[in-house]
């Protein structure tokens, strides 16, 4: 298999960069070593598309943040997914803060974010009602908004492909021989080997690994674990919109969020001493993240937690001294290799990386025009991906045509979000399909509402053996050896 | 008259949800138990549960057997009355392996005399063909 | 969307609860009564409670759950009370007064067959049921991997579809569904290696420690609790400690358990997502709405009855209850019910956790009161006040919070009442009378 381009990393980057180069005549494939799109750090993260007040002015950070913050709404329509533009505010609760927050108003500025502005205590409590009366001021941010990162992914990973380029997932690179004398690298996965004219590494946490394996530029990648905690949609009036406190050298800190299926989101936590792989919450860690929010809401309805999960943030150092991190790259590393022509890192990319990605995209492809490598428009290329209709929000009339049409909408099976049979059916025969009950919940919502699954997991559980035509026992939760069934008794 | 070691012992009984503790005195003689006398049973249910419990205990078993070309694959099914309980898992083996056509009606034997107790098994719901 | 059904009452759920009140409504002689069942079968969760315990009371016969269930099924078809199964309500509003008084309510209903439709209706009996507490809620910290179950989902499997979830069992709970689970699973061939409860007692009856944990030897540790969860694909394993009379973790008292499969029976909670959407009151310390000795919430014309007003422990007793709702809501549609209502506060006092009902509205009747304690007590005598005055009081050996009791408010007790009723669990040194 020949490819123009191998896209390491099947995430919020890696799908971004995918479906942009789908607009021109080149031979894409996207690879993954998931069972699915989107599992990474794309999979648990906050979410936020940020303003772009935080970086430092003329990084790639800080161009790349505002200029994806503002494709986003052109790329939710396009692909279908949801993007709330719902504005954000960095609170401040003392003297010390409200400097913070000053500094923040003219970093931004200088960034070039829109419509920023300072407001006090009085205007902060009319725009949101349950914020602490300890709040002193704080800086708005109107253009900041929110996704669904996974829902997102998804959507224009499927657009990449209805535009060409082929996905490979549960494909891991195990090396990289370097370019032979046709100019093509051949990566050795775990399935088959793939010969390509360039690589783009977007392996998000494993970006390391692969520059290593390329012999390009070393860094080292230190997974930053964030805890978070997600409240029922019954409290969903307690925040309209991204509220952040000041931010520390550790991060943003801890926030609290509606998301854009009316949960309430409460998080990070910054836990440096984690493995890549390994996503597991802590006692201390959720303790931590309702001890910090309540700094911005207080008295936070714990009764109403409904679940809890962790992400890995992949933050970028200089290798230092026996392969250990050294000093913090402060910055995307978002460039074409300078010994290894044809390879291009795309790493280091933690917050505001879900943010950036639609402009890392353009980015990426401006390196590749400078290499030489021949763009031309491919004429049928679609942006438009209609992803599945949901019936829940669909007024009374729609609902009906839509149960004419497909009467698999007539029975609902996670009662608590109102997703149907339909609606899951489609799932599993998408152009990314969902293989597990984690992909049906990803691409559905289902198993998300307040019983998480307790009422719906037996019948996803048999949609999904019936739709891929497996036994039961062979259903998983998230692919590899995740059964949900030990055996059939009779 | 010998002196056989007594033993006082509490048991709950099981008859009904109502779980009386009893106060249960019993005569070993070697590995038989004998019940001399049984206190605080709710109703006389729970006396004879005593005596029943200490030499021969029996339990109801509940499960379920396979259906072929059922509306639904499982019919749930009960013993028609109380089996020893030492042939809980025998009983269990043999059900496990049954299978039943359906139509299926409540109160249809599926099997006679399981394990020579003269117990039958009987179905506990209908399910229909598919 | 099709607006042509009227009723005089819906039933929302084709459980024990649902089928009950339907056929009490019926044979008081309202006749355009539907059951609304979401599953592919009438009997609710009966369905899968293939155990016996069930109809001891109501009708002096031990019947396993779906021979229960079917007693009722059959009753229904046989008095021809429609019913449509494979169907659920998404919505339920509730219009104004009309100038006969009455506030008409409309159900939308979805279903495959038919469709999405309005029906319309004088009353309405909300049987839903109830749902389980989950992982999330109860913060159980550690990865999320495949084999995480709450015991009725298991119960599912194993007995309608005939599945096993593993082989290496820890169940946290010992409320009866959680021991229940641990019997079935180790009868169908799996190892139930401990049943952990944070209490110092069990939540279930004790006739189910014994047939369904003693005599299985399965191990079963009170004050202890799951503080981890371990496993990247599937459960690896759990970590268990022991809690202080408080319920806090003792620390380093932390244990590593192997498992392949956790189970939850960690508590019921009633199913009001449709009791909250058309603006019904609930009370906090059910989870269900607030009704009357008629079972009426506070709309007028919408009753409610079974685990979806308070979880219950014996089905007799969700009969019952649901008897006198469908009465209630046929004498309401027959205009029968008298519009006098009273609202004395039915309080819980010491040591109660909450009363049904939590307000009388007529004292013409006698009726009676179900609540439960907060914690086990014995030797008590359980009291009722009214303006402060004692006017009852009924002597138990034993109450526990796993076994809901029931106190009856004669016509002998009816005269006592005046502005409230107080219900509170004495302990005999507090007995001064």
């Amino acid at each position: 298999m020949k490819y123009d381009i191998a896209i390491i990393g099947a995430g919020i980057s890696g799908s971004c960069i995918a479906r942009y180069l789908s607009q021109f005549k080149l031979s894409i494939c996207m690879i993954d070593k998931e069972s699915d799109v989107s599992c990474g750090t794309s999979k648990a993260n906050s979410g936020i598309i940020h303003a772009g007040y935080d970086p430092e002015p003329n990084s790639l950070m800080a161009k790349l943040n505002v200029r994806g913050n503002e494709l986003y709404s052109s790329l939710s329509k396009e692909v279908h997914f949801t993007f709330k533009r719902t504005g954000s505010h960095v609170i401040a609760f003392t003297e010390e803060e409200k400097k913070v927050v000053q500094d923040l108003f003219e970093r931004g500025k200088k960034n070039g974010v829109k419509d920023l502005r300072i407001v006090n205590a009085e205007e902060l409590r009319s725009m949101e009602s349950s914020v602490s009366p300890d709040a002193l001021c704080s800086l708005y941010a109107p253009s900041a908004g929110i996704i669904s990162p996974y829902e997102a992914v998804w959507a224009i990973a499927e657009s990449a492909v209805i535009n060409g380029v082929k996905l490979f997932l549960e494909t891991e690179v195990y090396s990289i021989s370097p370019r032979d004398e046709q100019g093509y690298f051949s990566l050795h996965t775990s399935q088959s080997d793939i010969r390509s004219r360039y690589i783009i590494n977007a392996a998000g946490l494993y970006a390391d690994a692969v520059n290593a394996m390329a012999g390009a530029r070393q860094f080292c990648i230190q997974p930053r674990k964030g805890e978070y905690s997600l409240l029922d949609t019954k409290c969903c009036s307690l925040a309209k919109s991204v509220l952040f406190q000041t931010p520390t050298d550790a991060g943003k800190g801890v926030l609290v969020t509606p998301t854009v299926d009316y949960n309430i989101l409460i998080g990070p936590s910054a836990d440096e001493k984690s493995e890549k792989d390994f996503n597991a919450t802590t006692r201390s860690g959720q303790e931590y993240i309702f001890e910090k929010a309540e700094k911005t809401i207080p008295d936070l309805p714990r009764r109403s937690i409904i679940n809890s999960f962790s992400g890995s943030r992949a933050i970028a150092y200089e290798c230092g001294e026996d392969g250990k991190p050294g000093k913090k790259i402060n910055d995307f590393i978002i460039e074409e290799d300078e010994s290894i022509k044809g390879f291009i890192t795309v790493g280091g990319i933690t917050s505001p990386g879900l943010a950036s990605a639609p402009a890392i995209a353009e980015y990426v492809s401006s390196l590749l025009e400078k290499t030489g490598l021949e763009m031309r428009l491919n004429p049928d290329y679609n942006p438009v991906r209609k992803g599945i209709e949901v019936f829940k929000d669909a007024p009374p009339q729609r609902k009906e045509e839509l149960i004419e049409e497909n009467p698999l909408y007539g029975r609902i099976i996670c009662r608590c979000e109102m997703i149907t049979e339909a609606e899951i059916v489609q799932s599993v025969h998408s152009i990314i399909g969902a293989k597990d009950l984690d992909g049906v919940k990803r691409r559905t919502r289902a198993q998300m509402g307040r019983c998480q699954g307790g009422f719906c997991l037996p019948r996803i559980t048999e949609i999904i053996s019936r739709e891929k035509n497996i036994p039961m026992i062979s259903v998983t939760k998230n692919g590899r050896s995740s059964f949900i069934l030990h055996s059939k008794t009779r | 008259m010998t002196d056989l070691p007594v033993t006082q012992e509490q048991m709950t009984c099981i008859i009904c949800p109502m779980g009386c503790s009893m106060e249960v005195l019993i005569e070993h003689n070697g590995l038989d138990k004998k019940v001399l006398s049984v206190r605080d049973n709710g109703c006389p249910r729970g006396e004879q549960y005593a005596y029943k419990e200490v030499s021969h205990p029996t339990r109801t078993l509940t499960t379920t057997v396979a259906v072929r070309n059922g509306e639904v694959p499982l019919v749930p099914v009960k013993t028609s009355s109380e089996i020893p309980k030492h042939l809980l898992f025998n009983a269990m083996e043999i059900l496990r392996r049954a299978a039943v056509e359906a139509p299926v009606e409540c109160g249809q034997v599926i099997l006679k005399d399981i394990l020579g107790t003269a117990v039958s098994v009987v179905a506990c719901s209908d399910v229909g063909k598919k | 969307m099709k607006q042509d059904f009227c009723y005089d009452i819906i039933i929302i759920g084709g459980g024990p609860a649902g089928l009950a009140a339907a056929c009490a409504a019926r044979e008081q002689g309202v006749e355009r009564i539907v059951i609304i069942e979401r599953d592919l079968h009438l009997g609710g969760i009966l369905q899968q409670c293939i155990h016996n315990g069930f109809g001891l009371h109501h009708f002096g016969e031990e019947l396993t759950g779906p021979e229960y269930a079917l007693r009722f099924i059959t009753k229904v078809k046989e008095l021809g009370i429609e019913y449509k199964t494979d169907t659920i309500v998404l919505d339920i509003s509730v219009g104004e007064k009309n100038c006969f008084n009455e506030r008409q309510k409309a159900v939308t209903v979805l279903s495959v067959k038919e469709g999405l439709q309005q029906l319309q209706t004088n009353a309405l009996i909300l049987a839903m049921g109830c749902r389980e507490r989950t992982r999330g809620a109860l913060v159980i910290p550690g990865t999320r991997p495949a084999g995480i179950f709450t015991a009725g989902a298991v119960q599912r499997f194993v007995n309608m579809e005939g599945y096993l979830p593993g082989k290496k069992i820890v169940i946290l709970g010992s409320g009866d569904i959680g021991l229940i689970m641990a019997r079935r699973l180790t009868l169908e061939g799996a190892e139930v290696k401990l049943i952990c409860e944070l209490m110092s007692f069990s939540a279930g009856l004790t006739r189910n420690i014994v047939q369904c944990v003693e005599n299985f030897n399965i191990p079963l540790k009170f004050n202890h609790t799951i503080t981890k969860i371990h496993g990247k694909d599937r459960v690896e394993g759990v970590t268990v400690s022991r809690v202080d009379a408080h319920r806090k973790i003792i620390e380093g008292s932390d244990e590593f358990v192997e498992c392949d499969t956790l189970l939850l029976s960690v508590g019921l909670i009633p199913e009001n997502e449709l009791s909250v959407s058309c603006g019904i009151a609930l009370d906090a310390a059910t989870s269900g709405p607030v009704v009357n000795e008629r079972m009426q919430t506070s709309i007028e014309g919408v009753f409610a009855c079974g685990n979806a007003v308070h979880v219950h422990d014996l089905v007799d007793f969700v009969t019952e209850e649901s008897i006198r709702s469908g009465k209630s809501a046929a004498l309401y549609v027959q205009k029968n019910i008298q519009s006098a209502v009273l609202r004395i506060p039915v309080r819980s006092g010491n040591r109660v956790r909450y009363t049904i009902p939590q307000f009388v509205d007529s004292l013409d009747q006698p009726f009676k009161i179900l609540f439960r304690t907060a914690d086990e007590y014995r030797n008590v005598n359980i009291c009722a006040y009214s303006n402060n005055k004692k006017i009852k009081a009924v002597k138990k050996k034993i109450v526990r919070p796993g076994e809901m009791l029931s106190f009856e408010i004669t016509d002998a007790d009816l005269i006592k009442i005046q502005h409230d009723i107080t219900v509170a669990i004495e302990l005999p040194e507090e007995d001064v009378d």
